[in-house]
């Protein structure tokens, strides 16, 4: 039959376990321990996508993390859609729905391919050449043309329905791959006693040795081999092995970031099982094991279907059972890939000739192809194929030398299998800032200076001989875990010349031909000559104008060739030339495994006051203030913001109000030099400040503007209850350490954050002290004795409080402090005190109506970084006599008391009802034009219930000499005349508080 | 200098597109220039051309250590706003914005300048007065700056999450629609073949060892690594390395260097049509013109010029994204780099003359600068012609420090930049 | 993420910690008695060093302690941590 490219027997698959699944809507069948890409070359299906800029028709070229070509979206439904898989990391799995990309209508037929055409005319960096003209069709014509054409799969349209995992781990010794070099790492590292961890992208253990049935290590089958390894790992409980994992990225300090897969490669995950999990491990020493990419030959047509790399064909054939063809033409500049042909032969592919760029290759492999009789040209360049949606024959120049090359040759073949030797897989090690040098010899960068705890081994180092690669692990781990290295281990591994060629193979076809370097961004060689004769020299340029290996597979396959090309047309050797920067992640990671658990509630933590539970049950309005919930405001009956509030206003201002107050900041100031401290870091003076009183503290920065305030309270000669924004406490906690113990470690104090120690309910209005009478114990609260900024301790509704007579609303009012754990009792007492009273709970925003309207500021609002105390109109606070504050110094500077700075200011606008939005402007004339000259704007505005009118607070450029004049705001409905007043709007002389 | 053009292209196609040559010379460097300019990013490969177009020097060179752009002009996200909060950040913005939407013409180079709207949502009610005040302010100016409700925000941007179901759900937004996103490598390109073809000499691979000064204390020459050049005026434009390169002078900046890091995913086919910024929750995203979703972080803590940073701050910007954009959870994370930017006390940058006569500076644009790149260039060339402040430069000088006149946008807004 | 070995608790994953910028710079005895270039000096002057920094660290989320790092800022390496108060380590001692 046509269809099945599967061989009879070998393989690491299960051939009896049959998987179904769908590509494009086709159902195939392939077999468990397929990848879709094995899958679908078992069904001979080589056409898996298309190119990225000329939508050529491509099929898959490697077998692994390399893939640059078949790429795929694999749908499981709306929100489990993932675009740009490669098909040759896809594990099979029964019902998998695969797609294929960047095309339009079908795979096969693709309307795109047109661009195929104008190839002459959009070289690499065409876009920055034209679409200028004219201006506008930028935006509005060329932009979302290329746009539409541009991209490669689809996003997935609904939320991820998914969950991830994040997880930290130690370890002395971390083996990154578990390839023959890795197990042999890890195997002897275990062996020094410490916690081993070893990571590998694959689906198991074994990494090349996976597709080398034949060897023999230790006298052991590789499969027997690797099944012995794996199993004394696991038994040495210190040792973790992880696979689908893959080590993305090296950090500073040997942190390196794994990447495990969970159950994309399920056919039916548990339902809520996690996806993925992210690994950030910290090693003491790292092994890396990452072995070797293939590189392709650069020679012209060398992209159609069928074309690929020659160990990846024989990964498919030896580990997957599936030939790449019938009839192949292998082309080569280097040994691996007559160990190909000689498998593909002995499977009974027909092998119709190795076409060998080196003049005189010798070695084993090459010796033992001659004796299975395989034809095989010497000093002979691939300059060429044909075929559409397959190859269907290789063109072969023998190589006359001079540049010269012999009359072509037209080989008919199904596939050809193309090798230009090995590159080794610096990736990780040049993450981690490590030096690479380049070996001539190997035509290879490889690691050279360490700058982490790691060593390279095998082949990511240029040690390619299985039995070196062997030893050379077994002496990394050793060396990592300090123990002695075993007896190197002999197998019957027949070894391969390691060089190989780089750069473009040379051909006759002409300035037409194009010879693709890389693949997925449709960059050829043409194309990187264009960028050098265009003046382009530096690595870096070349890449970032033709986008050379900035695919998707981040030029695994292409850096290296186009460094050979570079290097031919820079006339200069490559290790002048350079290499580009070595970028994490090694291959992509999903979003959501970096994003973890963080989403919804755990995005950020939420913090909720000891009363939040209550105003949940009244139905509060809550707002966001920093990491808080805070009540907003309490409708009731179907009340909008701005009648609750109205309510809530004039409930205050006529009877009382209670509020939860729980969120400010709380800081403990406490030792012998408790009040030199606040002296020296408020602006005001706290010496004189008699115990059981209260000052209200104003904070600056160093360079004098306002950072912070709230009301502290003097408990004790040597004790501050000290108050702070709800937002600001953690930074002038932090604040206050850093003056503590790196300028002021003389002084005898310390803090402690009492923030979430403490309840505290805000009972203001002419009614407070009619509800607390009857709920405390040992407290007067008369106004001799507990006078307006008093404080006193004693006990309300049997447990310990601090009550503060304070008030931020103008009214008569107190501050109940209580343990937290009590806070919700106190409060459901003191509102159910508080009934007959016409007690009203009320919530931030109605707080800040009644503070405006008595002119305090809120720091952030009135202030915003750059308002000094007195532009605030907080002179008064300054403690005068002090030699020193944070902040004084720079208040000192000429401009911070220039007379046009900003000061706060009350306006009042003509109609009563007009409220002006917050943040507008004010300028001072009429009907001005933008840009027009601004000398200020509105920080808080609102409708004042019991004025009757509309109120705001403005910083207004030399404010305070401006009362009385009418200033505009501009609005789109004409500007607004305000009229400036001071900015106490209500009960100016204070009566109100000291009753 | 052969003209870029359609017909161009189609012409060089019919031969191969072999007739191209190169966008710059490569010339060793003269023993003297009238004016020399240390950083071949965009901002100072700017400034030479409009000294040479706008200010008659010729005999000028840019040197730059490395390769053209390979700082943060080649790092950035892209983002050009010109929507801050005070007039004189408006002014210098906005007059770059102006420069952006020519910018492809007068270079005869496709900058690709996308106005594409760039969106600032807000989460708080504090961040609906902050916003709402840039808008006023904006207005004032004569910046375009919309306020939009959450539904606006969403018609404008359809991937946003608007639900109450997220930590911090959107309160609304602010919407410039004049900002967008434009091709960083080819604004150094496209300066460079500009000022080059107006006979500035651009030296690659030449890295500023020290500046010399004469008894006077003013410049005379700077020492590089292709040797000394002799030059009256040096105007530095070298963003992370500032600090570095002014030291050689004796000058001493307010300034600091973090690493800021960048990520895009895989390229996808078009699903996000502006930019959307959240400074709250610490998420900037767009979708460039090849696909990727092009994703900001935040900066490191600590200083540094290793041009890497931390995976948990690319962690914390994903978990923003991942929140706004939940549909994108499943999409991966492609490339993730770092630049170093050079950050001031007030967050705004320092364009102007220093205390060493012939020495000009620009930078501290901490992680906002590749906006600017034309207004600042711009500007910086008139400061070093004429040795005194362009108008639209002068509030942002290094005294303001001394003096106390800072322009604080950070502080201001809570802004990231 | 950086790997910082507090002099207090020993080596602890950055995220435990808040950077403190440029060490070494004390606050003036009488800053009113300053003149405004040593005042700007003190408050926004910084040597942003490419190589060995002196810099403030805090274990926040530990002991809470400030204390000081010698840090290269080309490779994020440190070189020493000790605690505030403590002169900047003789590196010339170090490296000899």
């Amino acid at each position: 039959m046509s269809g099945s490219f599967r061989t009879g027997i070998g393989g690491r698959i299960r051939r009896e376990r049959t998987v179904r699944f769908r590509f494009d809507g086709v159902t195939y069948a392939g077999v468990e321990g397929d990848t879709l890409a094995s899958a679908l070359l078992a069904n001979g299906v080589h056409l898996m996508g298309r190119s990225f800029k000329y939508h050529r028709p491509r099929g898959v070229l490697g077998a692994g993390a390399d893939e640059p070509n078949a790429l795929v979206e694999v749908i499981r439904d709306a929100g489990r859609t993932v675009p740009n898989l490669r098909a040759t990391q896809v594990e099979l799995y029964n019902g998998l729905e695969a797609r294929s990309q960047n095309r339009w209508p079908s795979l096969a037929f693709d309307v795109g391919a047109i661009n195929n055409l104008m190839a002459p005319f959009i070289p690499a960096g065409f876009y920055y050449k034209t679409f200028m003209w004219p201006r506008k069709a930028w935006d509005a014509l060329y932009e979302p043309v290329i746009r539409a054409a541009a991209g490669l799969g689809h996003a997935p349209t609904d939320p991820d329905p998914d969950s991830y995992l994040n997880r930290y781990a130690h370890c002395e010794v971390l083996v990154v791959g578990a390839g023959p070099t890795g197990l042999s790492a890890a195997l002897t590292a275990a062996r020094g006693g410490g916690r081993v961890m070893l990571v590998d992208e694959q689906c198991e253990p074994g990494g090349s040795l996976l597709s080398e049935p034949d060897v023999r290590i230790d006298g052991l089958s590789t499969r027997d081999w690797i099944a012995r390894t794996v199993a004394e790992l696991n038994a040495n409980p210190r040792v973790t092995i992880l696979s689908r994992a893959t080590a993305f990225g090296y950090f500073a300090h040997n942190m390196i970031a794994v990447n495990e897969r969970l159950s994309e490669h399920q056919a039916d995950p548990v339902p809520g099982a996690p996806r993925e999990r992210l690994w950030q491990i910290r090693a003491g020493e790292v092994v890396i094991a990452a072995g070797a990419h293939e590189r392709p030959l650069v020679f012209p047509d060398n992209d159609r279907p069928g074309i690929l790399l020659a160990g990846a064909a024989r990964t498919y054939l030896n580990r997957y059972g599936v030939l790449p063809g019938r009839r192949v033409v292998i082309a080569t500049g280097h040994d691996e890939a007559y160990r190909t042909a000689i498998d593909l032969s002995r499977a009974g592919v027909e092998v119709a000739v190795i076409a060998d760029l080196r003049p005189r290759p010798t070695g084993p492999l090459v010796e033992l192809a001659r004796a299975l009789g395989l034809p095989i040209r010497t000093g002979c360049a691939i300059t060429g194929s044909k075929g559409g949606r397959r190859v269907t024959s290789a063109r072969l120049s023998a190589i006359l030398g001079a540049g010269k090359l012999g009359p072509p040759d037209e080989i008919a073949c199904d596939a050809v299998l193309m090798s230009g030797g090995y590159t080794p897989s610096v990736h990780l090690f040049s993450q981690s800032r490590g030096k690479l040098r380049w070996d001539e010899a190997l035509s290879a960068f490889l690691p050279d200076v360490s700058a982490e705890r790691e060593r390279s081994a095998g082949a990511c180092r240029g040690v390619f001989s299985l039995e070196a690669a062997l030893a050379d692990g077994a002496t990394a781990g050793a060396a990592a875990a300090g123990v002695a290295p075993p007896t190197p281990l002999r197998t019957t591994a027949v070894d391969a010349e390691p060089a190989g060629v780089i750069g473009a193979v040379p051909h006759d076809r002409g300035p037409g031909a194009r010879a693709f370097v890389d693949w997925q961004n449709d960059v050829t060689s043409k194309d990187l000559k264009l960028a050098v004769r265009e003046g382009f020299q530096s690595v870096e340029h070349v890449k970032r104008y033709t986008t050379n290996g900035m695919a998707t597979d981040q030029g695994k396959t292409s850096n290296i060739n186009a460094l050979g090309v570079l290097a031919d047309e820079l006339k200069r050797p490559v290790e002048k030339i350079g290499l580009t920067t070595f970028r994490m992640p090694y291959t992509p990671v999903t979003f959501g495994v970096l994003a973890g658990m963080a989403r919804g509630d755990l995005f950020d933590p939420v913090r909720t006051t000891p009363i939040h539970g209550w105003a949940v049950d009244q139905g509060a309005v809550f707002e966001d203030v920093s990491l808080w919930k805070r009540a907003r405001y309490f409708p009731q009956g179907g009340e909008d913001m701005e009648a609750a509030v109205r309510r809530e206003c004039v409930a205050v201002r006529n009877a009382c109000g209670i509020f939860d107050a729980s969120t400010l900041g709380k800081i403990e100031v406490v030792g012998r030099d408790a009040a030199e401290f606040m002296n020296r870091f408020y602006i005001n003076a706290w010496t004189k400040l008699g115990i059981g009183r209260c000052r209200y503290g104003v904070l600056c920065r160093e360079d004098g503007f306002v950072m912070d305030d709230g009301v502290v309270g003097r408990i004790a000669a040597d004790r501050f209850h000290v108050t702070t924004t709800t937002g600001g406490a953690p930074r002038v906690l932090n604040m206050m350490e850093d003056y503590l113990q790196t300028e002021w470690p003389e002084l005898d104090v310390w803090f402690t954050s009492t923030t979430e120690e403490w309840a505290v309910i805000a009972l203001q209005g002419p009614k407070a002290r009619d509800i607390l009478a009857g709920l405390v114990e040992g407290i007067d609260l008369s106004q001799e004795a507990l006078p307006h900024m008093a404080l006193t301790e004693g006990q309300i509704c049997g447990v310990p409080t601090r009550l503060f007579r304070v008030s931020f609303s103008g009214e008569l009012g107190f501050e109940i402090n209580v343990p937290a754990s009590h806070g919700r009792r106190v409060w459901e007492a003191v509102w159910a005190a508080g009934q007959p009273h016409g007690l009203t709970a009320y919530g931030t925003e109605t707080m800040h109506v009644l503070r405006a309207e008595k002119g305090f500021i809120i720091v952030g609002q009135e202030t915003d970084g750059t308002a000094t105390p007195d532009d605030v109109g907080l002179a008064w606070a300054v403690g005068k006599a002090k030699p020193d504050y944070v902040g004084k110094r720079s208040l000192a500077r000429p401009s911070m008391s220039a007379p046009d700075r900003k000061q706060l200011v009350g306006l009042l606008t003509e109609s009563p009802e007009t409220v002006l939005q917050e943040g507008a402007q004010i300028v001072a004339s009429l009907g001005l034009k933008a840009p027009m000259p601004v000398i200020g704007h509105v920080t808080s505005s609102y409708y004042s219930a019991v004025l009757g009118r509309s109120i705001a607070l403005a910083m207004v450029s030399g404010g305070r000499a401006k009362m009385g004049e009418t200033l505009y705001s501009p609005a789109g409905s004409g500007d607004v005349p305000v009229k400036v007043v001071g900015p106490v709007f209500y009960d100016p002389e204070g009566a109100r508080l000291n009753v | 200098m052969t003209r870029f053009s359609a017909f161009e292209l189609f012409r060089q196609g019919l031969s191969g597109q072999a007739g191209w040559k190169p966008q710059w010379r490569s010339p060793e460097p003269k023993a003297a220039y009238d004016a020399v300019i240390i950083g071949g990013g965009g901002h100072g490969l700017g400034a030479a051309y409009y000294l040479a177009s706008q200010h008659g020097l010729r005999n000028i060179a840019v040197i730059e250590k490395g390769w053209l752009g390979g700082g943060n002009t080649g790092r950035n996200t892209t983002i050009i706003r010109s929507n801050y909060l005070f007039p004189e950040s408006a002014g210098l913005y906005n007059h770059s914005v102006k420069l952006w939407e020519t910018l492809s013409q007068e270079l005869n180079y496709n900058v690709m300048f996308s106005q594409r709207g760039v969106m600032m949502l807000a989460h708080t009610v504090h961040d609906v007065q902050v916003f709402q005040r840039h808008v006023h302010a904006n207005r004032a100016a004569g910046v375009d700056n919309d306020w939009l409700t959450p539904e606006e925000a969403k018609a404008y941007c359809p991937p946003l999450n608007i639900s109450d179901n997220m930590r911090y759900p959107v309160l609304g937004a602010a919407l410039q629609r004049r900002g967008g996103t434009a091709r960083h490598d080819a604004v150094a390109w496209g300066y460079a073949r500009a000022a080059d073809r107006l006979g500035v000499d651009i030296l690659e691979n030449c890295e500023v060892t020290g500046i010399v000064r004469n008894a006077q204390g003013a410049v005379e020459a700077v020492e590089t690594t292709r040797g000394r050049i002799r030059t009256p005026k040096v105007g530095v434009s070298a963003a992370g390395h500032t600090s570095v390169v002014l030291g050689m002078a004796g000058v001493r900046l307010p300034l600091e260097s973090f690493p800021l890091q960048a990520l895009v995913s895989e390229p996808v086919k078009p699903v996000f049509p502006c930019v959307v910024m959240s400074n709250t929750i610490h998420a900037y995203i767009s979708q460039s013109d090849k696909g990727e979703l092009v994703i900001g972080a935040g900066t490191d803590i600590y200083t540094s010029y290793t041009q890497r940073g931390g995976l948990h701050i690319s962690q914390h910007t994903l978990e923003a994204i991942c929140e706004l954009f939940p549909q994108f959870r499943r999409m991966r994370m492609l490339r993730n780099w770092g630049g170093i930017v050079d950050v001031t006390p007030d967050r705004s940058p320092i364009v102007g003359k220093t205390p060493v006569p012939g020495l000009y500076v620009n930078c501290g644009w901490g992680t906002g600068g590749f906006k600017a790149t034309p207004g600042a260039a711009h500007t910086l060339a008139w400061t070093i012609a004429k040795d005194e402040p362009h108008p639209i430069n002068a509030p942002f000088t290094l005294e303001r420090f001394r003096d106390g006149f800072l322009i604080d946008e950070a502080a201001a807004a809570a802004v990231a930049h | 993420m950086l790997l910082i070995t507090c002099p207090y608790c020993g080596p602890r994953p950055e995220i435990e910690f808040a950077h403190g910028g440029e060490a070494h710079i004390a606050r003036p005895q009488d800053p009113s008695s300053l003149g405004v270039e040593d005042w700007t000096e003190f408050l926004y002057m910084r040597a942003n060093p490419k190589g060995v920094h002196a810099e403030r660290w805090r274990h926040l989320h530990g002991c809470a302690r400030f204390f000081n790092a010698l840090r290269d800022t080309t490779t994020d390496q440190f070189v020493a941590t000790y605690k505030t108060g403590e002169p900047r380590p003789d590196l010339t001692a170090v490296t000899a």
